[in-house]
């Protein structure tokens, strides 16, 4: 089975595109991509579009992309699991390659969150959940969240200003990010202040939807290592799934799917938990990267909220998290959201990262996570 | 579920028994996940439960703005299964808590559109909780 490694990644700017369409901001991406990869489009085999349609205008979006990147007539398709798209164009780019059916393959996610009007993207969100037995009281995405919050609070302590101290950081770093949404830093009073949206969680603690894409090139490990100086090795994928309806879960503490996955990655990729540098994890809402800290063994459960109170998820501390700003900053454009992490850990192994480079970066973990945890994708990066 | 909802209006609350091997299920439902049987009928359960958990939503979804806030629990219910449905008047929500007892009372909401599941979470002794 071939390795596999990335050998070109670009990342669009996150944020209100009203300046491009969907298939624009894809291309400058992939422009950026081909660039670092110093690769001619003809280098391409097949390119792994992600992206959630219904958010679209345009139907089967992975036409439309191939034909803008002038890709005609190489394969192209879709893949689709709700804001873990991009993860699942990566796994399909990775079973590809390893299984030899192809050598350099192009994984592009792209969104347009805000091509529809508000009463259309409101009636989609509201649809969220198990439409028969829980869509019918109101629920909402951040009020699914908000019971793992509130549970999570019940049984471990965990405290409103720890889930803001998450916000808090994750604007610490998105102020140094050129591509994110929100660049600037938050008080902890700012958050808490913030207006309520789903008790517990308030304005703060949630993500922004936003426009955006990011684009990653995978190489069989030969191909790699002739066409980059400095690849980074697709070494662990996971991938497991939990029950659409928030009542067929028994513990709303944390993600199932996501401890799945992380063991799978990590038995295949060799690694633990404790060698992990740094990482990306799916922080939708602030419970959710507590939860992350715990699924993913960085810190024990029910101690999350001291893991994010001690610093420990700040470059310096046991295991950094999401330095580029995490979605809550950098922004939430869902195709795009599991490329966009890739490429933070990537350009953070090639030692890349500028003022928030973690130090001695040599592996480094993505958790992304679709829907409620309906779906998650750990994927493990190794360099050389 | 039409038949769900009759039993509802008649003021019983029910899960779904498997003939074949009588798993109980709530929500119910026709196929049985333990021996993919069919077969199944409506048991009726009493409707006492525990919030396992609970959040006020303020920004409501479409069709719902007119309503909120409003705040929705998880219960598990005595019998098997959980449920999920608003308080109702008999609960402040400054006395709502993760692990109080409460009872699913069947309410029609017919004049709301997007209701289609009638039921709300009340204290245990009140009034018509006993219709269960």
């Amino acid at each position: 089975m071939a390795r596999v490694g990335v050998v070109g990644i670009g990342h669009g700017v996150f944020g209100r595109r009203s300046d491009a369409s969907v298939q624009e901001l894809a291309f400058e991406a992939f422009r950026l991509a081909l660039a670092d990869a110093a690769l001619e489009p003809a280098a391409i085999e097949a390119t792994v579009i992600a992206a959630v349609p219904e958010y679209h205008k345009q139907r089967s979006i992975a036409g439309v992309v191939q034909e803008y990147l002038n890709l005609n007539p190489k394969p192209a398709w879709l893949t689709e699991v709700a804001c873990a798209s991009g993860s699942a164009a990566i796994r399909t780019a990775w079973m590809a390659i390893a299984s030899g059916l192809h050598e350099v393959v192009a994984v592009i996610g792209c969104q347009k969150m805000t091509e529809l009007d508000t009463p259309e993207i409101l009636a989609l969100m509201g649809r969220v959940g198990d439409v028969q037995w829980e869509s019918t009281f109101g629920t909402t995405f951040p009020g699914y969240y908000a019971l793992f919050a509130r549970r999570h609070m019940h049984e471990f302590g965990t405290t409103a200003e720890q889930l803001a101290l998450v916000a808090v950081k994750n604007h610490h770093y998105g102020a140094l990010n050129e591509k994110a949404l929100f660049r600037k830093e938050i008080t902890l009073e700012k958050a808490l202040a913030s207006d309520p949206v789903a008790s517990p969680m308030r304005v703060y603690d949630c993500c922004a939807n936003a426009d955006g894409a990011a684009c990653l090139v995978f190489a069989a490990e030969r191909r790699a290592r002739a066409i980059s100086r400095h690849p980074v090795w697709l070494d662990g994928v996971g991938c497991a799934t939990a029950s659409m309806s928030v009542l067929r879960r028994p513990d709303l503490t944390g993600l199932p799917s996501a401890v799945e996955a992380s063991r799978q990655a990590h038995a295949m990729a060799g690694s633990t938990p404790r060698q992990v540098k740094v990482a990306e994890v799916h922080d939708c809402f602030t419970i959710a990267e507590i939860m992350a800290y715990e699924d993913l063994g960085f810190c024990a459960k029910g101690e999350g909220g001291a893991f994010i109170a001690d610093r420990q998820a700040y470059i310096g501390g046991a295991t950094p998290v999401n330095v580029d700003g995490g979605l809550k900053a950098k922004g939430h454009p869902i195709g795009a959201t599991g490329v966009s992490m890739a490429c933070e850990i990537v350009n953070q192994l090639r030692g890349e990262g500028s003022k928030r480079q973690v130090p001695d970066a040599d592996l480094g973990l993505t958790h992304n996570v679709g829907g409620i945890g309906q779906y998650c994708f750990v994927n493990v990066y190794r360099r050389d | 579920m039409t038949d769900f909802a009759c039993h509802l209006r008649a003021g019983r609350l029910v899960a779904s028994r498997c003939v074949a091997c009588g798993h109980l299920a709530y929500p119910p439902r026709a196929d049985c996940p333990a021996c993919l049987s069919e077969d199944f009928t409506y048991h009726e359960i009493s409707g006492r439960g525990t919030v396992h958990t609970y959040t006020r939503i303020d920004a409501a979804p479409a069709g719902f703005e007119t309503l909120s806030p409003y705040v929705i629990g998880v219960v598990d219910l005595a019998e098997t299964g959980r449920l999920l449905a608003w308080f109702g008047p008999s609960i402040p929500e400054s006395e709502i808590a993760v692990g109080m007892p409460v009872q699913v009372v069947p309410r029609l909401f017919e004049e709301i559109e997007e209701i289609r599941v009638y039921y709300s979470l009340e204290r245990p002794e009140a009034p018509g909780a006993g219709a269960v």
